[in-house]
C-alpha cells in the first residue's frame, strides 16, 4: 500500500530533508494568491455552478427563467402600458441588452456577498485565501452571462444587427467594468456580511435601486430631455456607463440610421467615460482589497 | 518574512510568544447593545484562547498535545495550519502542511464524498492528477464503496471523519496536524489509522496530534506538550507528560481507558 506513498524511509531512520523555507503557514493570500490556485479556484466555481441549483428539478434553466420574467414584465407592463414601444425603436433589445449586464453585476453582488458564510464549514476549517470565494462568485455569474449572449445576438440578428468593431469594443469594456467593479463590491460585501449580516439585507436592497439607476426601462434621452444638466451626474454611474456600452453593441446597430440614433440616444464621450469607470474600478478594487485583507484575519472566529 | 537564519535547517515549527484571543459578543443588535449599555452589562468581553506559548519541533518529531476540553489545542492547531492569524508572535512552518481541525474537517455539505475529496485535496496543495492517481487508495482506506457519490451531508459522523483523515493521512505532505482523529471511529478503523500513523512517522514527517488517549499518546508520540488555559503548562518527556495532565491516575475507583474506549 505504501508503494504509491513516495516515503523516504520505510525503516527507523526518521531522515526526511523538506526543502522549503520557514515560512507563516497562511502565505499566499490575496487575490493573487488566488490567481496563483487557479485548480482550487476552479473546483470552487464548478462546485458552485453544480450546487446553486442542487435539488431543484429546472436546475441551471432557474438563472434564465428569473431573468426572463423581469425582462416580459418590463416588457409588457412598461412598453405597452407606458407605450415606450414608441419612442424607444427596438425596445426589446435595449431591455435585454441592459438586463444581462446589470444582471451580471448584481448576481456577482448578491452571490458574492453570501459566499464566505455559505462555504463556512470550509472557512473555518481550511487555510486558502478567503478571496477564493467572491472570486468564485464572479466566475459563476460571468458562466451565466454566456447564453444569455448567445440569446440576445440571435434576436439582434432577427432585429438586423451586424457586429461592429466599436460595438465590440465597447462590448469588452462594458465586460471588464462590471467585473472589475463587481469584484471590488463582492470582496468587501463579503467579508462585512461575516460581521454584520445586515450587509446582505443592504444588498438587496441596493439590487433593486440598480435596477432602476440604468437606462433599461427607459432610454437615456429621457433622462437627457427631462434632467437637463443632471444627465452629466447620471452618466458617472459606472453601471449605468457599462448597460449604455452594451447597448452601443447590440441595440444601437439594430436601429435603421444607426450613426444618427448613437448620437441622439447615448452620450458622446461614452467610450471615454467606460474607461475611466474602468480605470476608477481597478484603484477600487485594490482598495477592496486592502480592507479585506484588515477583516480578514478576524473571519475565522466569527463564523460560527 | 522567513527568518531561516535564526533556526536550523531541521526545524520543522516555530511558535515563538503566539497569543490569540477571541472577543465575545453577547449581544448583536442595535436594540440589544443600548439596552446593556444603559443597564451597564458587558457588551463583550475577550479571552485568551492561546496565551503567549513558545516552542520549535524538529522535522520528524512526533508531539502530542494535550490538554482538557477548551484548553486551546485546537485553536493552536488552526494557526499552525494558517487558518487564522496570531494576534502577536510568529509561527513559522516548513513544507506542507494536512491535517484535520476537528473531526470531517473542511468538508461541504452539499458536495459527494468525491468532489470532498478532489476539493480537500486541492486546498492542501494538491494537483488533479494527484488526486486522480490517490483517488482509489484514499477511498480504500476509508472503508467507503457506492455512497461515494452522495453528498456528505447524509453521511453520520464516524463516516464523515473516517473520509477526512483519509485524505489528509494520504496528502505528502512534510507536516501532518491530527486533531482527536480517533474520537469517533469504530475500533477496526482506529487500529487502521494508528498503523497509518506510525508509517507516516516513520517516513520522517513531523507529527502533531492531539488526544485525550494517554495510551496512543504513549504508543505514538516522543514528546508531549499540555495547554492549560492557553497557557503552555508543560514540555517534555511523554510519561511525565501524561502524568502532569493526569490522565494516568491508575485503575482504583476511576473509570479505566478501556471503559471509556480509548485504548489502544
Amino acid at each position: 500500500m505504501a508503494d504509491t506513498l513516495p516515503l523516504d524511509g520505510t525503516g527507523a531512520t526518521p531522515s526526511r530533508v523538506v526543502d522549503a523555507p520557514l515560512a507563516p503557514p497562511s502565505a499566499d493570500q490575496g487575490l493573487v494568491g488566488v490567481f496563483k490556485r487557479r485548480y482550487l479556484l476552479r473546483l470552487l466555481v464548478r462546485r458552485e455552478i453544480s450546487a446553486r441549483y442542487q435539488g431543484s428539478v429546472l436546475g441551471l434553466a432557474w438563472s434564465y427563467v428569473n431573468p426572463l420574467s423581469q425582462f416580459c414584465i418590463y416588457f409588457f407592463i412598461m412598453g405597452t402600458i407606458f407605450s415606450l414601444h414608441d419612442s424607444i425603436p427596438n425596445f426589446a433589445i435595449h431591455i435585454f441588452s441592459a438586463l444581462i449586464i446589470s444582471h451580471y453585476f448584481t448576481e456577482t453582488l448578491n452571490a458574492g456577498t453570501r459566499s464566505i458564510i455559505r462555504n463556512k464549514s470550509l472557512v473555518r476549517k481550511l487555510a486558502m485565501p478567503r478571496e477564493m470565494f467572491p472570486v468564485a462568485s464572479m466566475l459563476v455569474s460571468l458562466y451565466h452571462v454566456f447564453p444569455q449572449l448567445v440569446i440576445i445576438v440571435i434576436a439582434a440578428l432577427f432585429y438586423g444587427w451586424s457586429p461592429t468593431l466599436s460595438g465590440f469594443a465597447a462590448f469588452l469594456i462594458a465586460m471588464l467594468l462590471m467585473g472589475v467593479l463587481g469584484t471590488a463590491c463582492a470582496l468587501v460585501c463579503s467579508a462585512a456580511n461575516v460581521f454584520f449580516r445586515d450587509i446582505g439585507s443592504a444588498v438587496g436592497i441596493m439590487t433593486n435601486l440598480i435596477r432602476f439607476s440604468v437606462p433599461m426601462i427607459y432610454s437615456y434621452s429621457m433622462v437627457d430631455e427631462r434632467f437637463g444638466r443632471f444627465a452629466d451626474y447620471y452618466v458617472l454611474n459606472p453601471i449605468a456607463d457599462a448597460v449604455m456600452l452594451f447597448q452601443q453593441a447590440f441595440w444601437i446597430p439594430t436601429i435603421s440610421d444607426a450613426k444618427l440614433a448613437e448620437q441622439e440616444r447615448l452620450p458622446g464621450n461614452l467610450l471615454e467615460l467606460g474607461l475611466i469607470g474602468l480605470g476608477v474600478s481597478l484603484v477600487l478594487l485594490v482598495l477592496a482589497q486592502l480592507l479585506f485583507n484588515k477583516l480578514d484575519d478576524r473571519i475565522p472566529d466569527r463564523l460560527t | 518574512m522567513t527568518d531561516d537564519g535564526q533556526y536550523s535547517s531541521d526545524t520543522s515549527i516555530v511558535v515563538d510568544s503566539v497569543t490569540k484571543s477571541f472577543t465575545l459578543r453577547y449581544h448583536r443588535t442595535a436594540k440589544q447593545v443600548a439596552v446593556a449599555l444603559v443597564r451597564g452589562h458587558d457588551i463583550s468581553d475577550t479571552f485568551q484562547a492561546v496565551d503567549d506559548v513558545s516552542f520549535t519541533v524538529k522535522q520528524g518529531e512526533s508531539v502530542g498535545l494535550m490538554g482538557l476540553n477548551g484548553s486551546g489545542k485546537s485553536t493552536l492547531l488552526k494557526l499552525i495550519q494558517g487558518v487564522m492569524p496570531p494576534d502577536s508572535g510568529t509561527i513559522l512552518t516548513r513544507g506542507r502542511i494536512a491535517g484535520l481541525i476537528a473531526t470531517g474537517a473542511g468538508f461541504h455539505p452539499q458536495l459527494t464524498g468525491r468532489e470532498n475529496v478532489y476539493l480537500n485535496a486541492a486546498v492542501m496543495g494538491m494537483t488533479e492528477q494527484w488526486t486522480a492517481r490517490n483517488f482509489d487508495e484514499i477511498v480504500e482506506f476509508s472503508g467507503f464503496g457506492k455512497r461515494l457519490d452522495t453528498p456528505v451531508g447524509n453521511y453520520s459522523s464516524g463516516q464523515y471523519a473516517r473520509l477526512g483523515f483519509s485524505v489528509a493521512i494520504h496528502i505528502d505532505s512534510d507536516i501532518f496536524l491530527a486533531d482527536e482523529v480517533l474520537a469517533v471511529g469504530d475500533k477496526p478503523f482506529k487500529e487502521k489509522c494508528i498503523e497509518k500513523m506510525e508509517e507516516v512517522r516513520k517516513s520522517g514527517r513531523t507529527l502533531f496530534y492531539v488526544s485525550h488517549s494517554a495510551g496512543s499518546v504513549r504508543r505514538m508520540c516522543d514528546r508531549v506538550l499540555v495547554l492549560e488555559d492557553g497557557k503552555l503548562g508543560f514540555d517534555g518527556d511523554v510519561d511525565e507528560g501524561i502524568r502532569y495532565v493526569k490522565y494516568d491516575e491508575g485503575p482504583d475507583d476511576r473509570p479505566t481507558d478501556e471503559e471509556l474506549g480509548a485504548d489502544i
